[in-house]
């Protein structure tokens, strides 16, 4: 009823009963174009007036380059040490019961609900020479808060629940029939867990070690604290563009956020192509 | 689920066998302690220490630091960005997903990355994004200026940018719920004369509730506590653009560290009381939430 009807008979949408199709596509359209497509196109408009090696200037001035290296580094270290832990816990959480299980399951999520900058004041007053931890740590000459140490701590806070979550579905619907079978044929149990429930679980774990790594590059409230700020060492790119834009660069930014996008993007198309190998390979998504 | 863990199964099975499908109990252990320890260090500590430093002074310092005119104003900022961006994503969601789950169009794929696309942004670049647009320097930016519409380092920036972090939330919840549920109870309504705002209110809506409210609640969560993106659009102007985040980092910043910990407290109990609800909610509702588990 509301099909829209285009020469040849193709046509955009398929037949349906159903109402309100023009409607909510509309709205739909409307309103992600206002909110998100259209001030995005400002940053592709924006970096596309520097021109070519206007862009490429700043997007290589020693500063940024140190700030993308430090983010990505970091995060792909923190990225790197949730996933034997965050598979861990998914595997504790999942297949052992002991008292307290189901709090434990449920606090997981607690970076995902705590505010970014409440986790960056509470890691920062543990960590620092004076904490809980920090106190600990300090006789022994290490120093977490206002290094890059502290960054990691920070986005370890904040990926671990993507690991998790990603994994632990997959866990639960592991079958157990193929973990007998290895048994049966005479594989020990680490043998069974290293060639039969690992590379099942593999899609999910990439999958969870991407969006970990994805969201810390860009994860700013919970790090600036605990970073410490200083450039060329503790300084990341998120803050980077915070720093460009109070001086009114905004040239200087908006470069630095299409450097950061670029290799976003990149990283999401690669979240992409793991889900849709990994459907092929084993029938579901991570 | 729990039934293969014990360890022997019948008299034919030798006990150097236990091992065939579970781990030894020693193992099990071991495990089960540094996984719990882990989340003790990594989630549980922080959230400890924000209510210890919080209440390090004292009670009565603990309330004072909330009642102060500028966490008061801060508190009213909040609610009132909250109150204006998650009905405005409600709606929004509700839209796309019938569009999305209940028809059969060309670039459905394709609109359904383009929603999720605020989650793989820098929540900082999603504040630049509205500076360059209506900031100094842009198309709009003088024409807003002559006629004296403020929207950077006012109010209305701030819900533009809460809006655009929390877009994807409500959607995301109900595109896979929708989609699992089909179209059949609908088709029948309709055939059954209803009309098509009658079927929505009386047999969608009642079908996706648990699915909807799964969504506001984490929608609204993030609403209350982002920082990044309304700090790059605030200006920081104290009393008037500062919500309970950036309220925090002023405190912190000033070296006000209890008061900044009272009122990171607020927000900590927030999360809890959206976790504890969350929990609470897969746990009764879980199969009408559908895939609510990937968050």
């Amino acid at each position: 009823m509301t099909s829209i009807g285009l020469a040849g008979g193709w046509r955009i949408k398929q037949p349906s009963v159903i109402p309100g199709f023009g409607l909510a596509l509309g709205f739909t359209l409307t309103y992600l174009s206002l909110i998100i497509l259209l001030p995005l196109a400002g940053v592709v408009w924006r970096t596309a007036s520097l021109g070519w090696s206007g862009f490429w200037a700043i997007a290589l001035d020693e500063r940024t380059v140190s700030a993308l290296k430090t983010s990505f580094g970091t995060s792909l270290v923190a990225a790197a040490i949730n996933v034997p832990f965050g598979v861990l816990v998914a595997w504790v959480l999942t297949r052992y019961r002991f008292p307290g299980r189901r709090i434990l399951d449920a606090i997981v999520d607690l970076p995902f609900a705590l505010p970014t900058a409440v986790a960056g004041i509470a890691l920062t007053a543990l960590y620092a020479p004076n904490g809980w931890i920090g106190g600990l740590l300090a006789p022994l000459g290490i120093k977490v808060a206002y290094t890059p140490l502290g960054i990691v701590i920070a986005l370890i806070f904040i990926g671990l629940p993507f690991v998790v979550r990603t994994v632990q579905p997959v866990m639960e619907e592991l079958s157990r029939e193929s973990e007998e079978a290895a048994a049966t044929l005479g594989a020990n149990r680490w043998q069974t867990v290293r060639r039969v429930i690992l590379p099942g679980l593999m899609p999910a774990i990439l999958t969870g070690f991407a969006l970990a790594l994805a969201r810390a590059v860009g994860e700013y409230g919970s790090v600036i604290f605990i970073a410490g700020n200083i450039p060329y060492v503790s300084e990341i790119a998120p803050l980077l563009i915070v720093i460009r834009l109070q001086e009114f660069n905004y040239a200087g930014a908006t470069a630095v956020a299409a450097a950061m996008l670029i290799v976003s993007f990149a990283m999401l198309l690669a979240i992409n192509l793991i889900q849709a190998w990994s459907r092929r390979r084993y029938g579901y998504g991570g | 689920m729990a039934a293969d863990t014990s360890p022997s199964r019948g008299p034919i099975v030798s006990p150097s066998f236990t091992g065939a499908t579970t781990e030894h109990k020693a193992t099990r252990w071991t495990l089960t302690l540094i996984a719990v320890s882990f989340l003790l260090l990594v989630i549980v500590l922080p959230l400890v220490s924000v209510f210890a430093e919080a209440l390090s002074k004292g009670f009565a310092t603990y309330l004072a630091a909330l009642i102060e005119p500028d966490a008061m104003s801060a508190i009213r900022l909040t609610l009132t960005v909250t109150i204006i961006a998650v009905p405005m994503n409600i709606v929004f969601g509700v839209a796309a997903a019938w569009a999305i789950a209940k028809f059969e169009f060309k670039g459905k794929a394709l609109l359904t990355t383009l929603i999720d696309l605020p989650f793989s942004v820098s929540p900082v670049i999603s504040g630049l994004v509205y500076v360059l647009l209506f900031g100094a320097g842009s198309v709009l930016g003088p024409w807003l200026k002559a006629h004296g519409v403020e929207i950077l380092f006012a109010v209305p920036g701030i819900v533009l940018a809460t809006i655009f972090v929390t877009f994807p939330f409500v959607a995301r919840e109900l595109i896979p719920l929708m989609q699992e549920q089909g179209t059949t109870d609908e088709e029948a309504a309709l055939s059954l004369g209803a009309s098509g705002w009658q079927t929505f209110r009386f047999v969608t809506l009642p079908n996706i509730k648990w699915g909807l409210l799964y969504g506001v609640l984490l929608c609204n969560a993030r609403a209350m506590g982002e920082f990044g993106a309304v700090s790059v659009v605030s200006g920081r102007i104290r009393g008037a653009t500062t919500t309970l985040p950036l309220h925090i980092e002023i405190l912190y910043n000033e070296y006000n560290v209890v008061a900044a910990f009272a009122v990171a407290s607020l927000l900590a109990l927030l999360a809890l009381l959206t976790l504890g609800l969350k929990a609470a909610m897969e746990w009764r509702y879980g199969a009408e939430i559908a895939a609510a588990t990937r968050h």
